[in-house]
């Protein structure tokens, strides 16, 4: 089961003749992604890594169908990318590029009011499903298959956590970063009302950082709906105000965003909040030992 | 990026936003000129900085004569100014702005800024204008009115009178006070910018609505399309170690502790910076190198790390995703090599090319500390530096 992506997912990757792009084609073709076509107009008809190229996303989807994009395009362009994937009504698009005018974002958000596809990113990741699906940059090596979601604004702090649960003989369900933007796509809530409906997911591993009131509205989330024990971590406890921390979405300002605030609504919560990054791991096992589960998220 | 005050105005006027006669000066003889081309009676001498509170922090000067202008001036430039938002150690003030004094009758805030919860722009008024806005929403949050924008038809006027009529400018001035909206929302959008805040927006004796400050913040991921903001820019008003960062793609941000921190991807960098106060020590960075580094850049954000001179160890911690860890690791071995490294150096690596990176450190001969994961890592740093 797991979510948004598995095994039969058909991949179309846009902006796939660039390096960064190429490198990780064959990546996640390596870990065993179905990729079915790849997109860079003016390249059509040729070959990159065994994937035909396309000059559009609707010539991509009509020849292959392809029913989830990742996007590798360079930042002026990459609003417009989104929007040709979401105009060819592809399920999912995966947007990895960071440094997307913000501006731009707000368009996007605007044109896919009432469209059907899912928009994850941008300045993310990606999303895996271990040992099936890999689309992103994300190290595949550190996944193993289990019972864990993971969820996360910050890339490497979610290969951080993934690592310690696949150390600690956890495996994961899916693993899904959102990206670290202020205006972007499926947010916290969306992603674990989906942990919550899929029956292979047991628990749930959260990480969130400053910045913003996304983590706040999550908690309120896990209060009131979510059945299945969460672990949760902030990052930037120690960040002083007014600074922003490298995302663009993380920073304190206007009297919101700490992460103080954000710890306490999530221990509102019930949520389980690890006291350091490298605790995520043991905060967890701890959890699930509580709610007698270990046995059922042991898995290796 | 930030600009000062009176770039801001400057650009305010270029869309048809009412704001004082004024002009910069840079030293007493220029601001008397300034003065004496106004022509004036009173004249207000404002502080240059990119912080805002300037007014509390004694910032901003009446001037009733040439003379006070001038003794305003040098008493002024030079000077370092503590506000609520420089931190203790203050800002110089190198430019000023000569601005002709305003007849207020009553003061009133605006801001446009990008909504996270609703991924709009948004349109933001009060009547306690001249106030710290973030105490207004605090104590009476009913007397900050909204308009949420929808990007396709862009501010309406109707979402701009209605504003005007609840912050209760005089009904003779809304279609003053709606144009300046109006034209404040053009200068949001054709210039990208994240934040911009009219505090105070003040209507005049002589039926004037015009802006009395203006605070601008512009989307930095938009700058490659705007040249002329770019110009802007106030070298002086930004950290040294921060512009070098910038040109080198790097996100840096000095803070005050002694460790040195060198990281991939922002999140994980954070987490880093809180790993290490949580073994009670205390970083002197928040440094991302970012998905793309060659080792070129790492050598560069080494050299950064290393000029300030309250380094006394440093923490790589690298986990690679797009980042390759044998490139980190070649740059580590390159920078340490060539910088003649003299403090301790802390190395965890995990990710793709792990073990090629493991292994460029292993034969480089320098002496770097492995550590086996995070908590290892900050916990044998902060007991390096002691």
């Amino acid at each position: 089961m797991a979510i948004f992506i598995n095994k039969d997912t058909k991949v179309l990757v846009q902006g796939i003749t660039g390096s960064t792009a190429l490198f990780h084609t064959k990546q996640m073709l390596e870990y065993g992604t179905k990729i079915v076509a790849g997109v860079t107009p003016g390249k059509a008809n040729t070959v990159v890594e065994g994937v035909p190229v396309f000059n559009t996303v609707s010539d991509a989807v009509k020849e292959t169908g392809a029913n989830v994009s990742v996007i590798y395009v360079p930042a002026p362009f990459a609003a417009d990318a989104i929007i040709e994937a979401v105009d060819a009504e592809l399920d999912m698009v995966i947007c990895i590029t960071e440094h997307i005018p913000v501006l731009d974002m707000v368009n996007v958000k605007r044109y896919m009011e009432d469209k059907k596809t899912i928009l994850i990113g941008p300045n993310c990741p990606g999303v895996i499903t271990a040992d099936e699906c890999k689309i992103g940059i994300m190290p595949g090596y550190i996944h193993t298959k289990g019972h864990v979601g993971v969820v996360s604004r910050s890339g490497t702090l979610t290969y951080e956590a993934v690592h310690q649960l696949t150390e600690a003989g956890i495996g994961q369900t899916t693993a899904v970063g959102i990206g670290g933007d202020p205006v972007n796509g499926t947010n916290f809530v969306d992603v674990l009302k989906a942990f919550e409906a899929d029956p292979e997911t047991y628990g749930v591993v959260m990480i969130g950082e400053i910045g913003g009131t996304a983590e706040e509205e999550a908690a309120e989330y896990v209060k009131n709906h979510m059945t299945k024990p969460v672990v949760g971590f902030i990052g930037g406890q120690t960040a002083p105000p007014g600074k922003r921390m490298g995302h663009a979405g993380a920073i304190i300002s206007g009297g919101k965003g700490s992460a103080a605030d954000k710890i306490a609504a999530m221990k509102d919560a019930g949520i389980a909040v690890a006291p350091t990054p490298a605790e995520i791991g043991e905060t967890f096992i701890q959890l699930v030992k509580e709610k007698g589960l270990y046995d059922k998220v042991k898995t290796h | 990026m930030n600009i000062h005050e009176y770039q801001g105005k400057e650009l305010l006027r270029q869309y048809g936003v009412a704001v004082p006669k004024g002009s910069v000066a840079f030293s007493p003889e220029e601001a008397v000129k300034a003065a004496k081309e106004l022509g004036s009676d009173v004249v207000v001498v404002k502080a240059q900085i990119h912080a805002g509170g300037r007014g509390k922090a004694g910032g901003v000067k009446i001037a009733r004569n040439l003379e006070e202008v001038r003794s305003y001036s040098k008493e002024l430039l030079g000077k370092i100014l503590v506000t609520h938002q420089t931190g203790p150690e203050g800002k110089e003030v190198k430019r000023i702005y000569i601005e002709e004094g305003s007849n207020i009758k009553k003061e009133y805030y605006l801001s446009f800024v990008v909504d996270r919860q609703t991924s709009r722009v948004t349109l933001m008024g009060s009547e306690e204008g001249g106030m710290d806005i973030e105490a207004v929403a605090a104590e009476t949050p009913e007397k900050i009115f909204t308009e949420v924008i929808d990007p396709v038809v862009g501010l309406a006027a109707f979402q701009a009178r209605r504003l005007a009529f609840n912050i209760n400018i005089p009904t003779h001035l809304v279609n003053k006070a709606v144009k300046l909206m109006l034209g404040l929302y053009k200068a949001v959008i054709d210039k990208d910018a994240s934040i911009v805040e009219i505090n105070p927006l003040a209507v005049t004796e002589e039926d004037e609505v015009i802006a009395l400050d203006a605070k601008f913040n512009f989307d930095a991921n938009a700058l490659y399309r705007h040249k002329d903001i770019v110009e802007l820019r106030d070298y002086d008003e930004e950290d040294e170690k921060e512009i070098a960062a910038s040109q080198y793609d790097l996100s840096y941000i000095a803070l005050d502790g002694n460790i040195g921190c060198m990281v991939n991807g922002a999140g994980l960098a954070m987490a880093t910076m809180d790993t290490i106060s949580y073994y009670g020590g205390s970083p002197a960075n928040f440094l991302d190198v970012g998905g793309s580094a060659s080792a070129e850049k790492v050598k560069e954000a080494f050299k950064i790390i290393l000029s300030d001179h309250n380094v006394k160890g440093i923490f790589v911690n690298i986990f690679g995703g797009i980042m390759k860890c044998d490139i980190i690791a070649e740059g580590v071995v390159k920078a340490a090599s060539e910088l003649g490294l003299q403090v301790p150096l802390v190395v965890r690596l995990e990710g793709t090319n792990v073990e090629k990176g493991k292994e460029i450190l292993n034969e480089s001969g320098l002496n770097i500390t492995a550590a086996t994961s995070l908590g290892d890592g900050a916990e044998k740093i902060v007991k390096l530096v002691g």
